[in-house]
């Protein structure tokens, strides 16, 4: 019998988090020894997955599966295939460095760590997940640690609301996308959740139609989509650090992966129906939260607008349903979630030294923490979809995707581009150059774990964008499988 | 040796790159050593570039050195890279230009080590734009070296730095959106980025099976524009100019000189490799609207230059005048397509294209030079500065006849060739545009006279002499001024084969 690597990524943060919640409160040190180590572990098999992955065989690997509640058609299925398996490094990475720029964290450290390894076990739950209730458990799981973490560690003055604001809106939409996954369930008449089973259930049209809607939108909350994005930068602008970095990075590819998976994999014929308004709502994602990111006066806010911003054209590319889109939306969905992570990561640095997040209160940092600025700068690059970076490798391909669906959204959703480049060149100016205030004269350079995490993350982006045949052929094993299903090639 | 002989272009490529990489395990404070790694690794470039202009064999028709690896195969692009006459010319000017800017920029005293850094990985972006032979690495190459000159500018630039760089930034980046757009456009019309494919199969498509409800012709006549207007804004080509005056003026001196004597180049080649062969019908249309633009640029060119207080800005907008007849050169060859006026035309564009890199370098650094004495570069201000510095005052005269088109000098041959090329093909436009070569002579003569002669002003009795790291950096620019003027058959007959099978 083969290891069971997914088995393994998935259940390991989820004991390590009951363990330490056993653990005795005041060892801070060994708590947050233990959390590197599992993260680090966590990383180190979400690598393997990555690397051990076969995409000449393409398809669904390293399954695992076992009876669950067979008298419900439930079972435990797991298994990635091309689409997955970079969402599994991406969570893996987003682990291992939130654990480490989250080494200052002195309040309640035991539950802080305990609460993220729930997250980081929940979302590999889901990017393993080919059974559909048990996606539905690993995506409830993040609803409980998510909630305490922004009320508990979060920014004081906003957390209750955000706190609040988030959860209800994800729980509305999982309670839209459930009822969905129930019609699928029954109207398949298989009594299974078994997804691939359920890709060849041959629903009528009449039926995709009507019940599409339910599973994208559902789904599409987490991700961000207009006009259901609010929570998002609220909640990441509440959050502690490493849970805008989970949130932003990750959280937010969940939504938008199982919007994939199942509502456009098991429902192709309502994705087609819907594409067009779901490409008019993805496009105004774009437009308009670049524009709402300009005007931002707090630096986190102008982060949190942009993941709306470009999780729009993460949404873009699915609704295109052709190959280029497809690809290019998966490989935003990893770029992305670098992208973002390394923002919040910076942010938080600032934060923790400059004990604010106004704009126009900063400056100078780079000379303070350059390695913290350069990362920065690196992720404004990807951001803009500068080639030569991950984010270019990501977005032309979904803009030749767009050309074939609808060549007028190439035209709305590029303006996006350089009203990007606008704010984040006057966001990098106005904080990492410039004059230092005097306020902060004083402060210190970024730790060594910052360090690390910021150029892992900056060095992972410059490597896709140079060499994008190291995740592209990858991602398009997964689209074809995706195009079959959509009775494309 | 092999090895080197086969991957000639990518050594010269990816060398800056590479040095700039170790350059950051360098100390910091070891300005000296800095400086001269910095030197150093742009002589390799430039000593390869020799080698390489030495086994061109100009007789050969194509491209030459190709070299092709696996990139981005999912979308059908790849490494792929070769060059002809006229991207050699263009190779050996930026090769050339490298190390003078880099010896310019010894006086730079702050951070020396992420400006020595940023100038290496700014000679990659420019240099694969010329050796490019697939669009989307074209592409690559084209933006991504605006980042290091974004930095450039915004960090060691002028007092206005921040609103000329972030211009300069948006402008470029707003101006490269259509060519993005039409790029893409191609690549899934075509289903390759590969310019050998696509000279041979984008002209000739004759129906787009994508869902855009205008015909054929006019998709070809809008991406035929996207086209024109990112390398319009490059070159800059009047009204797309406004962000030249301000980036020039702000950038630091080296900065300026690559600027430019390269950056500008960047968008008159975009013209001459990709949108005359890929869009030969649209070219012809609308080649009277280029030509007419190209003599705005020459007039408007030369009187905003004489409208000018500020030395710097008045180099400036002098470029712009220059590089207006590259542009009705090709405005020429868009016309009349393969003729022997247009071939003509086409090699004074080319040459036009390497002697203002040449001219326009000297005048930003002979500029730098006064003014990291003065601090000053209001003309007003000056006076009889000659006096005080005889060896400064007659290579800034050396220079500046250059660049006027004085004969014997180099820019005299090129636009002479431009001119007698365009004459028989756009005679009204090459008419008005010898008019601006008149306001060309005197905006550098009001130029000349206000800084070199006249009363001395007090304030600048105590002006030193150029120094001798000086006079290096401007003596190469020098010979090859006067070797071209004199001699242009050595860089005419590696120019004018490429032309030929071109157009």
């Amino acid at each position: 019998m083969q290891f069971p690597i997914l088995s393994v990524l998935i259940f390991l943060p989820l004991i390590t988090g009951i363990v330490l919640l056993f653990m005795p409160a005041e060892r801070k040190t060994l708590i947050k020894s233990i959390s590197l180590g599992t993260a680090s572990l966590i990383l180190l098999l979400s690598a393997i997955v990555f690397f051990s992955y076969n995409v000449a065989a393409g398809g669904y690997q390293f399954i695992e599966k076992a009876a669950w509640v067979p008298a419900l058609g439930i079972s435990y299925y797991v298994g990635v295939d091309g689409i997955a398996a970079p969402m599994v490094l991406l969570a893996g990475l987003v682990m291992f460095t939130g654990v480490l720029v989250s080494w200052g964290v002195d309040d309640r450290p035991r539950e802080f760590f305990a609460f993220m390894m729930f997250l980081g076990s929940s979302v590999l739950g889901v990017f393993g997940a080919l059974d559909l209730f048990m996606l539905f458990f690993f995506f409830e799981l993040a609803v409980f640690p998510k909630y305490l973490m922004i009320v508990l560690w979060g920014s004081p003055k906003t957390r209750n609301y955000s706190g609040m604001k988030l959860t209800l809106y994800l729980f509305v939409g999982s309670m839209i996308s459930l009822v969905g996954a129930l019609a699928i369930y029954f109207g398949s008449g298989l009594r299974t959740f078994d997804m691939i089973a359920l890709e060849s259930a041959g629903f009528s049209l009449v039926f995709q139609r009507l019940w599409f809607p339910f599973v994208f939108l559902g789904f599409g909350i987490l991700s961000g989509i207009f006009p259901f994005y609010s929570w998002a930068p609220d909640g990441h602008v509440a959050a502690p650090t490493a849970i805008s970095m989970l949130l932003a990075g990750v959280e937010m590819k969940v939504g938008a992966f199982a919007a994939l998976r199942v509502a456009f994999m098991l429902l192709p014929d309502g994705a087609r129906y819907w594409s067009t308004a779901i490409l008019v709502l993805a496009t105004i994602n774009v437009v308009y939260g670049a524009f709402i990111a300009l005007i931002q006066t707090d630096f986190k806010y102008v982060i949190g607008f942009s993941s709306v911003s470009h999780m729009g054209l993460v949404l873009i590319g699915f609704a295109t349903m052709n190959r280029q889109g497809l690809i290019g939306a998966g490989l935003q969905m990893f770029s992305h979630g670098v992208m973002t992570a390394l923002f919040f990561s910076v942010v938080g640095m600032v934060y923790d030294r400059a004990h604010t997040r106004e704009i126009a209160q900063l400056g100078g940092l780079f000379r303070k923490m350059p390695v913290a600025a350069f990362g920065f700068i690196v992720g404004g690059l990807v951001s803009m979809g500068m080639p030569g970076f991950s984010g270019f490798i990501a977005e032309f391909p979904i803009f030749m995707g767009v050309w074939q669906a609808a060549p007028v959204v190439a035209v709305i959703a590029i303006l996006g581009v350089i009203i990007t480049a606008a704010y984040i060149l006057l966001v990098v100016r106005r904080v990492f150059f410039g004059e230092l205030p005097e306020g902060l004269s004083n402060i210190g350079d970024v730790t060594i774990k910052d360090k690390i995490s910021t150029v892992l993350l900056a060095a992972i982006m410059i490597a896709v964008g140079i060499f994008p045949s190291l995740m592209a052929p990858m991602i398009s094993s997964g689209v074809d499988h995706i195009l079959a299903l959509f009775g494309g090639a | 040796m092999d090895f080197i002989s086969t991957h000639l272009l990518t050594l010269i490529l990816f060398i800056p790159t590479a040095a700039a990489l170790l350059m950051l395990f360098l100390p910091k404070d070891r300005v000296n050593l800095l400086r001269w790694w910095a030197f150093i690794a742009s002589l390799i470039p430039f000593a390869l570039t020799l080698l390489l202009w030495g086994k061109f064999v100009p007789a050969q028709s194509g491209f030459q050195f190709t070299e092709q690896a696996a990139w981005y195969g999912v979308l059908n692009a790849s490494y792929h890279v070769g060059v002809d006459g006229i991207s050699l010319t263009m190779v050996l000017l930026t090769t050339l230009l490298m190390p003078l800017a880099i010896l310019t920029s010894f006086n730079i005293k702050e951070r020396v080590k992420p400006y020595m850094i940023l100038f290496l990985l700014l000679e990659t972006g420019m240099l694969g734009v010329f050796m490019a032979l697939d669009l989307l690495l074209f592409f690559v190459f084209w933006e991504v070296g605006l980042v290091p000159m974004y930095f450039l500018i915004a960090q060691w630039g002028g007092a206005n730095r921040n609103y000329a760089s972030l211009k300069f930034m948006l402008y470029t980046i707003g101006g490269s959106l259509g060519l993005l757009l039409a790029i893409q456009l191609i690549g899934v019309v075509v289903g390759s980025f590969d310019l050998l494919v696509l000279f041979d199969k984008w002209p000739q498509v004759t129906a787009i099976s994508l869902p855009l409800g205008l015909s054929v012709a006019t998709v070809k006549a809008i991406a035929f524009w996207a086209f024109v207007i990112a390398f319009a804004i490059k070159v800059p080509v009047w009204p797309f100019h406004t962000w030249l005056p301000d980036a020039h003026t702000e950038a630091p001196t080296a900065g300026s000189m690559i600027l430019a004597g390269v950056l500008l180049k960047l968008g008159a080649y975009g013209f001459l490799r990709l949108v005359l062969p890929l869009y030969p019908v649209e070219a012809k249309t609308f080649a009277g609207a280029l030509a007419f633009l190209a003599v705005a640029a020459i007039i408007f060119g030369a009187l905003a230059a004489w409208g000018q207080t500020d030395f710097k800005r008045l180099v400036a907008y002098s470029s712009i005048n220059h590089m207006g007849f590259v542009v009705l050169g090709i405005a020429a060859a868009a016309l009349a397509g393969n003729t022997p006026d247009a071939v003509i035309a086409v090699n004074g564009a080319v040459l036009q294209m390497f002697n203002h890199g040449l001219s326009a370098a000297g005048m930003f650094f002979l500029v730098g030079v006064i003014y990291d004495r003065a601090h000053t570069r209001d003309l007003n201000d000056f006076g009889g500065i000659w006096t005080r510095m005889p060896v400064y005052g007659s290579l800034l005269l050396f220079t500046a006849m250059a660049s006027l088109g004085l004969p014997g000098l180099n820019g005299f041959v090129s636009e002479f060739l431009v001119i007698r090329g365009s004459w028989p093909i756009l005679d009204l436009a090459t008419a008005l545009g010898m008019i601006g070569l008149f306001f060309t002579g005197a905006y550098i003569l009001k130029a000349l006279k206000l800084v070199l002669h006249g009363p001395l002003n007090e304030r600048w009795a105590k002006l030193n002499e150029i120094s001798t790291r000086e006079i290096l950096v401007i003596t190469p620019l020098a010979v090859l001024m006067l070797g071209i003027g004199v001699w242009p058959a050595w860089i005419l007959n590696v120019i004018n084969r490429a032309v030929q099978m071109w157009f």
